[in-house]
């Protein structure tokens, strides 16, 4: 049933599947195209036509140029804001998971399993229900609307995630190998550092693109805890179409939005295995 | 770590040291753990406490009852908020259930290319909503997109105005979630359609099965469990979109694309009604409930059977 090649039911899959793949890269093909128009040709026609001349300058004023509010600095600063949380809140949330999900899947204590129960319930908690204590915590810390806060949020946040795949990975291990390493004196670091850890890269490897997509992505909490300048990059972009749009530059906001999502378009275009491997392994527990 | 530091006995010392040895081990294995746990009921607890307090721009003690809930669930916004999730939830669910079970049999017919299709479908998933919504504003919207286009090719009459419609303002969210989220269930339905048995599907074979039957009658069934998987994840989805909604039509035009968690956003960050807003994050919650309890006692029911079995 699966070996046809030039049946007309095969040549009906491949029209069926090539149409939908046309459509699912249509928006991606317009704002591409978009981004090397100039605003005045944009108006003229639609948001949807081949550039006349390549407008390159679009990217230049997106990464640079553009005004939000008063300050005429471009994008350039909301990608840094984004960079300098997306990198450590990732980094830190992974490393804390990693060793979270070591502890409650090879070093059993008690109350293990309530504990990971209630860090996983985490994922399903709607946002909506931590964004008010969330605003007392960084108040009294002073961590309102500065990049640390969102740091802190992430990291702790993350922990959910990076935990749970990090659990449902160590679990496989052979119980053998930690009890053999425990009887000869080996203590919970030693095991991690010299076991756990050589055996991780595959599952980190996907902690750390799934946490990285998604923490790049957050909108919610960067536009409730941060203002102007210390946005990041997701909030910066509602902002800028706010701003703009009395006096539209499409161009220039087509090649802000293609520049915002290139970090994890292209996290997905060379990690694409892991970001599917970690989408299935949050579904699935 | 050195081995001097986690050499496990220093001779002559008290027992208290191996405490205070072992502290750091302690201290990574609770800290983080206890943090998150912590954080996730205490931070609940307080929303569900402040949703029944009088609290306005701060949080004040107090006690008023069911009070905010009643006036949350008597406001428009939420009465409209409430009808578009369901109409929203539900269509989404549907068509994206649909569209990535297609895909995913497409998929499966070993064709060509297939790891760039597969690629294409789920890239989205990839991207911000903030991103896909912005997008899709400007495709949807009819003075620059498709009516536009449409317009300018001759046809003049054409009219895909959705976008600032309010009847059919939702259906825009509809259509960016669908683009936007069905890749998800093609890779599940995919990974789902590659497990099956091969024994299961020659055996059909042998029986003289052609690719329709045996879709209907020995592959799709085994999908069952992740088709239920697929369906809660979004619901879930569903319940707390947000910046799709924000991108895209930020609530409008009017309230007509209003859902639960814009308006938890507006009582709380724009109203300061803190209350309220609490209360409306509240209901959110028992409506997710709503969703992941009876999975949850299914995901039970289900284990044990295998148990059993």
């Amino acid at each position: 049933m699966r070996e046809r090649t030039y049946a007309p039911s095969r040549i009906l899959i491949y029209l069926v599947v090539s149409l939908i793949a046309a459509a699912w890269l249509a928006p991606l093909a317009v704002v591409v195209l978009n981004s090397l128009r100039t605003n005045e040709e944009i108006a003229q026609g639609s948001m949807i036509g081949w550039p006349q001349h390549f407008a390159w300058s679009n990217y230049a004023a997106a990464w640079s140029g553009f005004c939000v509010a008063e300050t005429c600095a471009g994008i350039r600063p909301y990608m840094l804001n984004s960079a300098l949380v997306t990198i450590p809140a990732t980094i830190f949330s992974t490393l804390l998971g990693a060793v979270a999900g070591y502890a409650v899947s090879l070093w059993r204590f008690r109350g293990d399993s309530w504990i990971y129960g209630i860090v996983t319930l985490g994922i399903f908690l709607p946002q909506q229900m931590r964004l008010l204590p969330w605003t007392i915590v960084l108040r009294d810390t002073g961590l309102m609307n500065t990049l640390t806060g969102l740091v802190l949020i992430h990291t702790i946040q993350g922990l959910s995630f990076t935990t749970l795949f990090c659990r449902n990975y160590y679990v496989a291990i052979p119980h053998e190998l930690i009890r053999a390493a425990r009887i000869d004196g080996a203590g919970f670091f030693r095991v991690f550092w010299r076991i756990i850890l050589p055996l991780s890269p595959p599952i980190l490897v996907v902690t750390v693109v799934w946490q990285f997509t998604h923490i790049w992505n957050e909108f919610l909490y960067g536009v409730t805890f941060t203002t102007g300048q210390q946005q990041p990059v997701t909030a910066a972009l509602i902002a800028l179409s706010a701003a703009v749009a009395d006096i539209p530059q499409h161009g220039v906001q087509s090649a802000a939005v293609i520049i915002a999502a290139l970090p994890t378009l292209l996290i997905y275009l060379f990690g694409g295995r892991y970001f599917v491997r970690g989408l299935t392994a949050g579904a699935v527990k | 770590m050195t081995d001097a530091i986690s050499t496990p006995m220093h001779p002559g010392r008290p027992a208290t040291s191996d405490m205070v040895r072992r502290l750091p081990e302690y201290l990574m294995i609770w800290v983080p753990l206890l943090l998150s746990a912590a954080h996730l009921i205490a931070f609940s607890l307080w929303t569900i406490w402040i949703s029944f307090t009088p609290s306005t721009l701060v949080p004040v003690t107090g006690w008023v009852g069911l009070r905010n809930y009643s006036a949350v669930a008597a406001s428009r916004n939420w009465q409209i908020a409430l009808d578009n999730l369901l109409l929203f939830g539900s269509t989404f669910v549907v068509l994206s259930l649909a569209t990535g079970l297609i895909l995913a049999i497409l998929l499966d017919q070993r064709i060509r290319g297939e790891n760039v299709l597969r690629s294409i479908f789920l890239y989205p998933l990839a991207v911000s909503f903030v991103v896909t919504g912005t997008v899709w504003s400007w495709l949807l919207n009819p003075g620059l997109g498709i009516q536009k286009l449409v317009h300018d090719l001759g046809w003049s009459s054409f009219r895909f105005d959705w976008l600032i419609d309010r009847d059919m303002a939702i259906w825009t969210i509809v259509i960016a979630a669908i683009w936007q989220s069905s890749g998800f269930a093609m890779a599940l339905f995919l990974a789902g359609l590659r497990s099956v048995d091969a024994d299961l599907i020659r055996a059909a074979q042998i029986d003289g099965a052609g690719p329709v039957r045996m879709y209907r009658r020995v592959i799709l069934p085994t999908l069952w469990p992740i088709t239920v998987t697929v369906i809660v994840i979004q619901l879930q989805f569903a319940i707390s979109t947000f910046d799709l909604v924000r991108a895209l039509t930020n609530g409008g035009p009017g309230i007509a694309t209003q859902l639960p968690a814009l308006v938890v956003y507006d009582l709380m960050f724009q109203r300061s009604l803190l209350g309220r807003g609490a209360a409306a994050a509240v209901l959110m919650l028992l409506i997710l409930l709503g969703v992941l309890l009876p999975y949850a006692a299914w995901r039970y029911v289900q284990r044990r059977r295998t148990i059993h079995a």
